[in-house]
């Protein structure tokens, strides 16, 4: 029992850290928080539910609607927030309500699109579930769980191993030095839109075959899960991100398992997030003593 | 119709003193509120609560006024510790948990929503007519109480504080003071607001405090023009009004309001009338020299 819960905590966990990702990797170069990453994930499930509708080609739907959508995130950059943050002076909230305008944007869009009803994925894994001794395991948390692995090796290997991780390192660090020292940091914010976004479609792709549905609202509850999680997560820090989407996804489980939440489940993360502000505003890990 | 044109004025003055407040801990102290319509639902409820238990309205008000202004007072509190992403989003978090509460706590009459008791005016029940007479009058304390408060000490150092903390600190400005009573006085307004809305609409839901709410106050006061008092007053009116006339494209009517957020942001993110906008330097070019010649004229 305790295992099952453990195994569904991490499956819900690694869900919650890709869409999170997202979030984190565009915080880390531009200091804004993107609302409009949970919308990256409404549109990325939509793109997939038609390519695999089309085609019926998993990997080709994950494939084609990461890029799509990823190029979207590098389009938005571009032609929006580039934009605003090259102004002078400007209000800290300005980014922010830009991104949950877009969000709102992307959620109404899809309605308008694809139609206000519920879509259904109907992947067919070939076995409804698989026994192992007490365990249940669902086919579909299989391929979250290594798919979600396997993309976060592949951001561990690109930000540490390649010119460009680099690049995007350095750009995290000081934006301003970066520049001076000759390092392209557009293309830094390339790469966190066409990650960030990428892994954001991917998670929406995994929620619609997990749950078998998607609707236009799939991005309200991660559009402020998101939030606590890279905050716990402390801002910015790929590692953390994973440590708190794992973190939540695991707490979560555990209190409705065992009956022992007085408050809704979807609020469990703020309530982390406020306590841990308040105790230690840096986040769960905090990044300071880095050089 | 008369009565139709009533209901949309009662809902675009409750959500002008909405963006007002905000707009005090917005755009006059520079703290990234983000869960203003909180506040809103503690008022609503407090009163609601009250008068249900017989307690005088204008009494309840007050009780409501105190209630939210104490709690704000909490997030001014937290605020001091908090950079402004961190507050961004512990005020969202507070709004979702607060929305939570209320949709699950039998105390605010759970997911079915609450009943409020009728407000019974000079012997009769209060209609559209008499709730728009209040809000009125409320508005317009409110902007004179905005206006004065620029002009006094207190308007002096919020404008320090959000031109530069630091420098503002080093000159022997106490900003924690100023930033709390800053955060006090919009979430009371913000409660008051709940208390008369509550008995207006005599049943409340939690989905009219959602972090969604927020988000369409936030944005008033950013499209009419930040740290203003005329921008949130016609950021309420333009998008207050915007969904009546947009009736007939319904369909279309939240893309366009996303859309247009991300438009203004964009291009006009100091809003259609805060200082050095679009439409405010039209106006000074071309409609204020016209007055000053008239006024010219007319002196000699």
């Amino acid at each position: 029992m305790l295992l099952q819960q453990i195994l569904n905590g991490i499956m819900i966990g690694s869900v919650y850290a890709l869409t999170a990702m997202g979030a984190t990797l565009i915080y880390g170069i531009l200091r804004i928080l993107d609302i409009a990453n949970a919308g990256a994930y409404v549109a990325g499930a939509y793109f997939g539910w038609y390519i695999y509708l089309k085609t019926e080609n998993l990997v080709l739907a994950f494939v084609l609607s990461m890029i799509i959508t990823g190029l979207i995130g590098v389009l938005i950059h571009r032609f929006i927030y580039a934009p605003i943050l090259s102004k002078p002076r400007i209000l800290p909230i300005v980014p922010l309500v830009a991104s949950v305008g877009l969000f709102t944007l992307t959620g109404d869009l899809a309605r308008l699109i694809a139609g206000p009803g519920t879509k259904a994925y109907n992947v067919d894994f070939g076995v409804d579930v698989i026994n192992i001794g007490k365990l249940t395991i669902v086919p579909a948390w299989i391929l979250i769980i290594v798919l979600t692995a396997l993309l976060f090796t592949v951001l561990w290997l690109v930000l540490n191993k390649t010119k460009l991780g680099l690049a995007w390192r350095a750009t995290a660090e000081d934006a301003d030095i970066a520049k001076a020292v000759g390092i392209n940091t557009n293309s830094a914010m390339a790469l966190s839109y066409i990650l960030g976004y990428g892994f954001a479609a991917a998670a929406g792709i995994m929620v619609g075959i997990l749950y078998n549905s998607i609707t236009p609202a799939l991005g309200e509850v991660p559009s402020y899960k998101m939030l606590s999680i890279i905050v716990l997560g402390g801002l910015g820090s790929p590692v953390g991100t994973v440590i708190a989407g794992l973190f939540i996804g695991l707490v979560e489980t555990m209190l409705s398992a065992y009956n022992l939440t007085f408050i809704p489940k979807d609020s469990v993360a703020f309530v982390a997030l406020i306590l841990v502000l308040l105790i230690k505003p840096s986040g769960l890990i905090s990044k300071t003593n880095k050089i | 119709m008369g009565n139709y044109l009533i209901t949309v004025a009662v809902n675009i003055a409750v959500f002008s003193l909405l963006a007002l407040s905000l707009n005090i801990i917005i755009g006059y102290a520079g703290q990234s509120m983000m869960g203003h319509a909180a506040f809103f639902g503690i008022g609503a409820y407090t009163a609601a609560i009250l008068t249900n238990k017989g307690v005088n309205f204008w009494l309840a008000l007050l009780v409501a006024l105190v209630i939210s202004g104490t709690l704000g007072a909490i997030i001014g509190v937290i605020s001091l510790r908090l950079r402004d992403d961190f507050l961004a989003i512990t005020t969202i978090g507070i709004n979702f948990v607060l929305v939570a509460m209320f949709q699950n706590m039998k105390l605010f009459g759970g997911s079915l929503g609450m009943a409020v008791k009728p407000l019974i005016l000079f012997g009769k029940r209060a209609t559209a007519i008499h709730f728009l007479i209040i809000l009125l009058i409320l508005i317009l304390l409110v902007c004179m109480l905005i206006r004065k408060m620029n002009r006094s000490w207190f308007g002096l150092a919020l404008a320090s504080l959000r031109g530069d903390e630091g420098a503002a600190q080093s000159f022997g400005v106490n900003t924690s003071q100023y930033k709390i009573l800053a955060f006090i006085i919009g979430t009371s307004i913000a409660g008051l607001t709940g208390g008369i809305y509550a008995h207006r609409m005599t049943f409340i839901f939690s989905s009219s405090f959602a972090f969604v709410v927020s988000i369409s106050i936030l944005s008033m006061v950013v499209v009419g023009g930040v740290g203003t008092i005329r921008g949130p007053l016609v950021g309420a009116i333009l998008l207050g009004a915007a969904p009546e006339l947009l009736r007939f494209a319904d369909d279309y009517r939240m893309i366009l309001y996303g859309g247009v957020i991300v438009l203004m942001m964009r291009f006009q993110p100091q809003g259609l009338l805060g200082e050095n906008s679009f439409v405010m330097n039209k106006i000074e070019k071309y409609i204020i020299p016209l007055l000053k010649r008239k006024g010219g004229e007319s002196n000699a």
